[in-house]
């Protein structure tokens, strides 16, 4: 019965790719906040933008095995990139704009990836540390172009689209970031479901094996690096935008560090972590700074230590990997195992002949 | 006959040690070709020398006339030269079918797609059902690869190297380590590989090199002792010498 194998593999690649239920929750609650929670949109615009900085890291750790202390690098450029633009009125329409940022950032990305390519977690967590450090110190050298120490002034920032300026209290801004996160999170989740994507998790989980299949993974590697720039330098241009201002702490050390917690608190390898770490981090921030502002830290390393103790599966479990849990349960609760059974060369195991 | 692949003087140094001396390996069109020696003769140093994982200290690795000793790694997998590892070497947390889909998907050059779907195409899926179910994994299919039997995933082994549809399949102990009951299932598989590929394999167990081999090349201490058909082996009173001490403690 070979079509049936066909089919049943057909239909489960198919399934895949498939739109949980969980995932249109999900983006109907960032819809609904646009309209239920409009005193809250400043704090929704910035989980917006860090969820689309924190998809940026999972594309390269969750689904290629790269580690970065150093991801700000690219927000930073990106961020500078569009506050200049706007500046100097380069190109005032802030989505095009938005778009050479996000370019901008990839160029640099493409330029360093190859330095991670090789070595251990060590050494990619000192080099792309490195990277950033470097950056932010020419950033601090040219106050002409940067602002230096002071941040750059004087940004302002035209309506979105031209029709759409933005406004004190972000609501134009929520809406526009939430809309460049969603757009680039459908790109994003397109590709990790492609067979660049199926290769770029064969490379992280065997490097050596996936060259033994005739994947090229500097190759890989170096498109995947760069295409997470771009997401980064987005990033970092909606920050800049959404402000109308751009200083030196978007290229910092505490911003890429942030950003793995971040990452860590939503779990890797499955989009939705980051975005779900943005919103818990963010939410926690505000909670705890308005109880206890002094303490802001011990609470967020309190929650770090937490998670890492509780381990990594569990809090994936809470939050993507509910799914997982169904289909055992609905694999248990079936009554007959799948009509389909291999047909068994000869000397195979008697009584399963196909 | 044509060799399809050739080694010349191949060397290989780690420090002061010569772990791959001299060797000028010949591998006639569709033969089946065994690679004998004690523990720490060279055996896999070779197939790593030949797959591109290692670079020779010196000499020559022809692929159909082609000298290949420059090649990277994954190019000679798509030039034809296939590899299963001693070892396993899997993607622990793809399933077979994903693991089988990429294979065949990197071969047809679709590998670097990142706006097609996956399994969008007939003739992937087609090749895919057809490789699983030649190696017996159909019914692990969507489990994932860590969590299968020991056995199961020696198949898989070998059915990722068959899936880059290679001319030259290097096999590194296929059978290492499995149990006795899930050997057959193993031996089956390899002995079924289509005759128009030619196949390298080493091997510790001498009743699967002879019932398997049409010629056997023995390495001792990085260098070739003999080469010649298995009963010209089988008779030379210093192969025995050399190798039945040895393997007493393997």
């Amino acid at each position: 019965m070979p079509s049936t194998a066909v089919e049943e593999v057909a239909r489960r690649l198919a399934k895949r790719a498939r739109w949980h239920p969980l995932e249109y929750a999900f983006w109907l609650a960032a819809l609904a906040s646009v309209f239920l929670l409009p005193g809250r949109h400043l704090i929704l615009t910035e989980i917006a933008w860090l969820g689309l900085f924190a998809l940026s890291l999972d594309l390269i750790l969750g689904y290629a095995g790269i580690i970065s202390l150093g991801h700000a690098a690219f927000f930073g450029f990106g961020s500078y990139v569009a506050a200049l633009l706007a500046k100097y009125a380069i190109i005032n329409e802030p989505v095009l704009a938005l778009v050479v940022a996000g370019l901008a950032a990839a160029v640099l990305g493409f330029a360093t990836s190859f330095l991670v390519l090789r070595g251990s977690d060590l050494t990619r967590l000192m080099v792309t540390l490195g990277v950033a450090l470097i950056m932010r110190e020419i950033a601090n050298q040219i106050p002409d172009v940067t602002g230096g120490a002071d941040g750059l002034q004087g940004v302002v920032i035209a309506p979105v689209l031209g029709l759409f300026p933005f406004d004190i209290f972000g609501h134009v801004s929520y809406v526009y970031c939430l809309c460049v996160l969603f757009v680039l999170f459908l790109l994003a989740r397109r590709v990790v479901y492609s067979p660049f994507g199926l290769s770029l998790r064969a490379v992280k989980g065997n490097p050596l094996r996936a060259a033994s299949v005739g994947i090229s993974v500097n190759a890989r590697l170096v498109a995947v690096y760069t295409f997470a720039a771009f997401y980064a330098g987005v990033a970092g241009g909606l920050l800049a935008q959404t402000t109308a201002f751009a200083s030196l702490d978007v290229l910092s050390f505490e911003r890429s560090a942030d950003l793995l917690l971040v990452l860590i608190i939503g779990g890797t390898g499955y989009l939705y972590g980051g975005l779900i770490g943005a919103v818990i981090f963010k939410l926690m921030q505000d909670w705890i700074a308005n109880l206890t502002p002094q303490y802001w830290q011990f609470w967020i390393g309190l929650v770090l230590v937490l998670i890492v103790l509780v381990g990594r599966d569990r809090i994936s479990l809470m939050t993507g990997g509910l799914r997982l849990v169904g289909e055992r349960i609905a694999r248990r609760w079936k009554p007959a195992p799948p009509a389909y059974s291999a047909p068994l060369a000869g000397e195979g195991r008697p009584g399963e002949g196909g | 006959m044509a060799a399809v692949l050739e080694t010349q003087d191949l060397e290989k140094h780690f420090g002061g040690i010569a772990a791959v001396n001299g060797v000028s390996l010949r591998l006639e069109q569709g033969a089946r070709h065994a690679l004998i020696g004690p523990n720490g003769a060279g055996k896999t140093t070779v197939i790593n020398l030949l797959t591109g994982v290692l670079r020779p200290s010196s000499g020559r690795i022809l692929l159909e006339g082609r000298d290949i000793t420059a090649v990277e790694a994954y190019q000679r997998v798509r030039l034809g030269l296939a590899r299963t590892f001693q070892i396993n070497q899997l993607f622990l947390d793809l399933t077979p079918l994903e693991s089988v889909g990429l294979a065949i998907a990197e071969r047809m050059g679709a590998g670097a797609q990142w706006w097609r779907l996956v399994g969008t195409n007939p003739a992937v899926i087609e090749e895919i059902v057809e490789i699983l179910e030649r190696f017996h994994l159909v019914d692990v299919m969507h489990e994932r690869t860590g969590h299968l039997p020991y056995g199961k995933q020696r198949l898989l082994e070998i059915a990722l190297a068959i899936a880059c549809r290679p001319r030259v399949l290097l096999l590194d102990e296929p059978a290492a380590g499995v149990p006795d009951d899930e050997r057959h299932e193993i031996l089956a598989t390899v002995a079924a590989l289509p005759a128009d590929v030619t196949v390298l394999l080493i091997e510790h167990d001498m009743d699967i090199v002879f019932s398997f081999a049409d010629r056997i090349s023995v390495l001792v201490n990085g260098a070739l002792f003999l080469d010649g058909a298995p009963d010209e082996v089988a008779r030379d009173p210093r192969v025995k010498a050399v190798y039945l001490g040895e393997s007493l403690d393997a």
